[in-house]
This record gives C-alpha cells, sequence and structure tokens, in this order.
C-alpha cells in the first residue's frame, strides 16, 4: 500500500474528512446535454462565506480540496477563493471547462501551486464537443486553454463523458490528450438531475456498448485482472463499505448545504446554518450513511460481485434506497465480467424488468 | 560559520493527520509524512529564523535531545526536503509573500 493510500485508510478509519469536493457555483456558461445541475443563481455563498467554510475545512483535517461547479471562473471572486485555499495549504484540484483561461490565468493557476486541473471535453471533433456543450467554438478555446495550462507546467488532464452522442469518439481523443501532452480519463456514468428528473439517463450508453470500453487496453491497463470474474465473497468483505462517501469525503454545494457526496443528494446539513463540525459529527443522515455495511445491502449482500463492484451509494439513493443496488453499477459489473448480478437475476425473476434479454412465452406478448 | 534559512515552497500542500504532518508537492505530486520532531522544524520554516535557532527552539527545548545531534539530523532533514522543492534553503532570510501556517 503506498504511503498515501496508507494515509488516506487512516483518515477512513478516524472519520477525518481528508477530502472534499466544493463547488463555488452552479453557473455555467456551457449547457451541456448531459448536465444535472440548475444552473440559476439561488444565493450563492459569498466570498466571506466561502473563507470561513475554508477555514473550517481546515480546521477539521481536509487536505485534498477539489474546486469545481458549474464554471470556476464564473465566480469573479475565484482567484481571491483559490488564493485564500492556498494560503491554507490545501492541496487543490480545479475543475472547469476551461474557456475562461487565457496565458494570464494559466500563470496565475501555477503560480497559486495547484496541484491538478481536469477540463472536460467530449471530443476531438469540434462539432461534437461543440454540439454537446452548445456553445459555439467551446472546443477551440478549452483545447488552447489546455495547452496555456500544459506549457505552465501544470498537471492537466482531460475528463471525458462517454454517452451516446460521443460514443465512438473515445480513441480520438486519447489521442489528442496525448499529442498535447496531457492526461485522459473516461466516465460512462450519466446522473438524474438534481430534482430527480431522470430524462438525461437516455444518452447513458447502453449496457451492450460498454465492453468495448471496459475490454480497451489503451484504457484499461490491467485488463484481464480488471475483467476477470469476481472473487469468492469473504467474511472481510461483507464487513467492509462501499466508498469513502461520507467516511472521508463529503460535498459542499455553492448555497452551503452538506452531502455524502456529489452523486448523494442526501442532505445533511447547511454550513450557513451549523459548524461543518457539528455536521461532520453528528448529522443523523451521516452517522446512517457511515453505518452501512455489505452485509446491510437488501440485494447486493447475496451478489458475487460485492466484493469488486463499483457501486455507488448516491446513485442507489436515488434509485430508491441508499441500502438498494445501483442499476447502472450492476451493467457495469455484469458487461465488465459476463456473470450477472444478484439485482439483475432477481429482475429478471420478476418478469419483464431490467437489462437480460428474457424469453417469453408469446401468449404472454399478446 | 553561516547560518541556514528555511522557508516552505509555495507549490506544497500539508495538514497534520494523527499526529503526521502530511506534505505533497503540487510539480511533481511527492507525497510525505514528517514525524513530531520533523513537523516542529517544518511549521518555524519561516524564512527569517536561523535554522540553529530552530533546532534550539523547537527540538531540543521540547523534545529533550542532544544539541549536535539534533543539527545533525535537522541538516539531513532539510537537505533531503530541499532536494524535493519542498523546503528553500538559503544563507541569508528568506523574504516570503506569505507564510501559511498548516494546520
Amino acid at each position: 500500500m503506498s504511503l498515501l493510500n496508507e494515509m488516506s485508510q487512516k483518515a477512513f478509519d478516524m472519520g477525518v474528512p481528508i477530502s472534499v469536493h466544493m463547488d463555488v457555483t452552479y453557473r455555467c456558461n456551457e449547457r451541456c446535454v448531459h448536465c444535472y445541475l440548475d444552473h440559476e443563481d439561488h444565493g450563492e455563498m459569498t466570498t466571506a462565506e466561502i473563507k470561513n467554510v475554508l477555514d473550517q475545512l481546515a480546521e477539521a483535517g481536509v487536505f485534498f480540496l477539489t474546486f469545481s461547479g458549474g464554471e470556476v471562473f464564473l465566480r469573479r471572486d475565484f482567484f481571491e477563493i483559490l488564493e485564500y485555499a492556498r494560503g491554507l495549504m490545501f492541496n487543490v484540484k480545479i475543475k472547469t471547462n476551461a474557456v475562461m483561461i487565457r496565458e494570464d490565468e494559466a500563470r496565475r493557476i501555477r503560480d497559486l501551486g495547484v496541484d491538478t486541473i481536469q477540463i472536460s471535453v467530449y471530443s476531438h471533433r469540434p462539432e461534437v464537443h461543440d454540439a454537446i456543450t452548445k456553445l459555439p467554438g467551446s472546443f477551440v478555446r478549452t483545447i488552447k486553454a489546455i495547452r496555456f495550462m500544459r506549457d505552465q507546467g501544470l498537471k492537466v488532464t482531460i475528463a471525458n463523458v462517454l454517452m451516446t452522442w460521443n460514443l465512438h469518439d473515445s480513441d480520438g481523443l486519447q489521442k489528442l490528450a496525448g499529442e498535447v501532452g496531457v492526461h485522459y480519463t473516461l466516465d460512462p456514468t450519466i446522473t438524474p438531475k438534481m430534482d430527480g428528473d431522470t430524462s438525461i439517463l437516455s444518452l447513458r450508453i447502453a449496457g451492450e456498448e460498454l465492453p468495448e470500453v471496459f475490454r480497451n487496453p489503451a484504457l484499461v491497463p490491467n485488463l484481464e485482472e480488471f475483467c476477470a470474474p469476481p472473487k469468492p465473497v469473504s467474511e472481510d468483505d461483507l464487513e467492509g463499505y462501499s466508498c469513502s462517501a461520507g467516511h472521508s469525503f463529503c460535498y459542499i454545494s455553492p448555497y452551503g448545504d452538506v452531502f455524502p457526496c456529489v452523486q448523494f443528494p442526501l442532505p445533511t446539513g447547511n454550513i450557513r446554518q451549523q459548524k461543518f463540525m457539528d455536521i461532520w459529527n453528528h448529522s443523523p443522515e451521516l452517522k446512517e450513511v457511515r453505518s452501512i455495511k455489505a452485509k446491510d445491502l437488501t440485494t447486493c449482500s447475496s451478489c458475487s460481485h460485492v466484493s469488486s463492484c463499483t457501486r455507488c451509494p448516491g446513485l442507489a439513493y436515488m434509485e430508491g434506497s441508499m441500502r438498494g443496488p445501483s442499476s447502472a453499477d450492476c451493467e457495469k459489473s455484469y458487461y465488465r465480467t459476463g456473470i450477472p448480478t444478484a439485482n439483475m437475476l432477481r429482475k429478471a425473476g420478476q418478469g419483464p424488468v431490467g437489462s437480460l434479454v428474457q424469453i417469453r412465452p408469446l401468449a404472454a406478448l399478446a | 560559520m553561516p547560518e541556514t534559512y528555511i522557508t516552505r515552497s509555495s507549490a506544497i500542500a500539508a495538514r497534520m493527520l494523527a499526529g503526521e504532518m502530511m506534505v505533497m508537492n503540487s510539480m511533481d505530486s511527492t507525497f510525505f509524512t514528517l514525524n513530531e520532531v520533523a513537523t516542529a522544524i517544518w511549521q518555524a520554516a519561516d524564512g527569517r529564523t536561523p535554522l540553529r535557532e530552530i533546532v534550539r527552539s523547537q527540538v531540543c527545548e521540547q523534545f529533550d535531545i542532544d544539541a549536535d545531534q539534533a543539527q545533525t539530523d535537522a541538516e539531513q532533514f532539510v537537505s533531503e526536503l530541499s532536494q524535493h522543492g519542498i523546503l528553500l534553503v538559503s544563507d541569508q532570510p528568506i523574504p516570503t509573500t506569505r507564510a501559511p501556517e498548516a494546520r
């Protein structure tokens, strides 16, 4: 185990929030087709409020801090916030679409000692990227900004969200990232909108397409291990937890709401009304999230994938229960290994629900 | 003998966890943890206080360590961290625009 993993595990065991994702705005200059956010400003925290939160986070032991949005650079005070955060010695990562970053901004970001910049790019083809962002010219501006930041010696990662619109563009984009000299990551996860609207889930790529991603050696270095059937479930596996959400990680919205994760919209408190540590230590919702072990999961505890599945408790919560399955992750486990999950088998037994091909008597179709 | 002055690089992040100081350099993502004594030196690295004085006031007095041994260990520690760009070292006081305080 690396030293970094060792310290992360220590934070998890001690319940220290070592990592926080903070959205400083939901406003955005792009209107991406798959975005889950409401871009209206319903009362963002002020500069002073955010600085106060940062003081509290430093006191609480937060080390890794991600600033995201919305588009962070739409806040005119973003550099002031960034400078304050670095003054408190957070390891800072920024997620941005980069269209507002020019040479000066790239230099300032480097001078402030930001660790990583993650930039959303959806295709190597400008027309596809711009169609997804609905901002004409965004591809050209974003790629130009990536080059500015690379030239400053910053660590840049292109993050691609794979969906129906760009399904076959991953290889081309990965090649472009290589040519520009930056890292590349890919995520096929599309989440429902914050208000529960699931219409954008139609952009998810079909499960049958997932093997193209999972079995691509350019994306998955340890292919054989990654696609191997799950190992037999042990007692230790059943005593384990899903992820760090609520244990050593949390999410703070631009309005001061605290959630276990950006993908886990379970309200646990508001930082405008309570101290961060009061929420972190005493929120009944966070205590409940922390109490759930693999053995407590309604369907997944009996699933052969339980120890290796990427089951997201937030997606499960949005699907109906934080103790239930996350169907999107069930599909990933199935198409990664070829072995159906307990949730898929349960649904198949219930009737025409779920993703497995079913054979029904003709009479039933009448 | 010239004095040695040390200050923390502006490219680093740092935080205390369970009595250990985690330090990460954003330039190359190197990650360190510092023990209690190293943390005391680290926190006193303000660019103005000579290393000899830091060792006397922060190490010898607080940890009851022999002065010569503490000075040797501190110089080795400073040399190692400066090679990784975590600490900046000079024989003159180092002006700093800000003196971040890791908690």
